[in-house]
């Protein structure tokens, strides 16, 4: 094994040392007042959606199994519109994971990555860049409903 | 003439005249009267963030050369440099101006690496009006170095906001202007953090390194001065490099602030504060040399200090390089 040099040694100290102080100096971000957001901004997206379905259900004849396309749909409208009038990214600074985690927040990415690339053209800055955030989300969540999907195939072979 | 390692002193160098243009938010600030335009549209009338930022960088140019009584024509070269890729925004407005150019990065640290580098080459001789200053854009910066500007990441209260606008200074010997009288040139320091977002933290060392440096190689001491501002440590970093001082044995209190600081309100929602090239050139720019010609302050050193980081090089974990340069700006004593 390579043995570190003493100067080596007390620099890596330093840093480490300095490294410590910095955590300590800087305000780091209010936990559990983010969670409490979180969950409440999350929730009040969540309680939209299922209004949006019951509506779609008892006014427009869908079915419970069919109305969840069509609130997938206006929820991604609703979080693509506000993401062009700049309101979404005011609404990601105060709920975090609340307005991340839901479909509006996958909605988000695309639109805001959308927008901002519109500069570049249409086919190498939109269509190179909606997915640039999104894109990590699609392929893994498409690796993983694979794998699911093979081992419940396996499952019910047994 | 070069004192101890990096400092170098100048005799007959000043600065000539000074112009700064901005975005909203900063005219919103504390310092909006310092400023000499403020934009109330952050796309500054153009179609793009780029063309935004280009905007205010020629209008500035523009301003400051004509402030100083002179036609571009007569300057001799413009040192200039900004945050984006290639440096865009420079060049394409030394594009606009048709002034010999030398393009320079030095991320935030570039409003004192270009006057530095202006003052000595007036200082040899090798031209008599030099165009110096950078630019930053808050939007372009986000799309560079973050996410899409409407994208609804959250941020960490340690996070800082990079200031819109553009700070430009004509250098040159003259009659009137406060003097350019001393640059140390900073080297570049990695203390090992990896946050993107806290800048602060990262640069405050560099800060802190180049302003012990110009202290050893001048002889002076923080009372010589009536302000030392650094460009962009802000909220996180300021009181960090404030401690390393007094540990190094510099009583940094009754002098020291920052450009980040003092460039937005508390109640702005900018985080810990400003940062961006556009910080230091700002409040230098504006601010300071407005104080400088009301005689307010006479000797101020102004220390911007840079993360020389890009998105590539913290996306493969490597750590965040930061540097500082320090000008010294002075009016002559009567």
């Amino acid at each position: 094994m390579k043995q570190s040099t003493g100067k080596k040694r007390m620099d890596n100290e330093k840093k480490r040392k300095y490294q410590q102080m910095t955590m300590k100096m800087r305000p780091n971000p209010p936990i559990i007042s983010n969670s409490i957001k979180a969950f409440l901004v999350g929730g009040a997206i969540s309680l939209l959606g299922q209004g949006i379905q019951n509506i779609y259900i008892n006014y427009f004849d869908f079915s419970k199994e069919q109305a969840g396309n069509p609130t997938v749909a206006t929820l991604i409208f609703i979080s693509a519109l506000l993401t062009g009038l700049g309101v979404y990214d005011k609404i990601g600074q105060f709920a975090g994971a609340g307005s991340a985690v839901p479909v509006t927040g996958f909605a988000n990415s695309i639109a805001s990555a959308a927008l901002e690339h519109r500069s570049e053209g249409i086919v190498l800055g939109v269509g190179g860049n909606m997915f640039k955030l999104a894109g990590s989300v699609i392929v893994f969540g498409v690796v993983a409903a694979f794998f699911i999907a093979l081992i419940k195939t396996l499952i019910s072979l047994i | 003439m070069k004192h101890g390692r990096s400092t170098w002193e100048f005799n007959k160098v000043r600065i000539l005249s000074s112009a700064v243009a901005v975005g909203p938010k900063e005219g919103q600030g504390p310092l909006q009267e310092d400023f000499d335009i403020i934009h109330e549209d952050l796309y500054i009338g153009q179609d793009t963030w780029e063309k935004a930022e280009r905007k205010l960088f020629e209008e500035a140019v523009d301003l400051a050369i004509q402030k100083a009584g002179l036609t571009s024509n007569q300057i001799n070269l413009m040192i200039a440099g900004d945050l984006l890729k290639q440096i865009i925004s420079a060049s394409f407005t030394a594009s606009y101006a048709q002034i010999p150019f030398l393009g320079v990065y030095g991320a935030c640290s570039t409003s004192m690496e270009s006057l530095s580098l202006a003052a000595s080459l007036v200082e040899a001789g090798y031209a008599d009006y030099v165009v110096t200053g950078c630019s930053s854009h808050n939007a372009t910066a986000e799309k560079q170095y973050r996410y899409p500007t409407e994208y609804g990441g959250q941020k960490p209260p340690y996070a800082q906001w990079t200031v819109a606008g553009a700070g430009v200074s004509v250098v040159g010997e003259g009659l009137v202007g406060p003097k350019v009288r001393y640059a140390t040139i900073g080297k570049v320091i990695d203390m090992g953090l990896k946050d993107p977002f806290d800048m602060g933290s990262a640069m405050a060392p560099a800060a802190v390194d180049t302003i012990a440096q110009h202290f050893k190689d001048t002889g002076r001491l923080p009372n010589d001065y009536d302000l030392i501002v650094t460009g962009d440590l802000a909220g996180v970093g300021y009181p960090i490099a404030k401690k390393l001082l007094k540990e190094q044995g510099y009583d940094m209190s009754t002098v020291y602030n920052d450009c980040g600081l003092m460039m937005y309100h508390a109640d702005q929602k900018v985080f810990a504060g400003g940062s961006g090239c556009a910080s230091s050139a700002s409040v230098t720019y504006g601010h300071i040399m407005k104080q400088l010609n009301q005689k307010r302050l006479n000797k101020v050193l102004v220390v911007a200090t840079g993360a020389l980081l890009s998105p590539i090089s913290y996306q493969q974990g490597e750590t965040i390089p930061c540097i500082a340069h320090a000008v010294s700006i002075e009016n002559e004593e009567d």
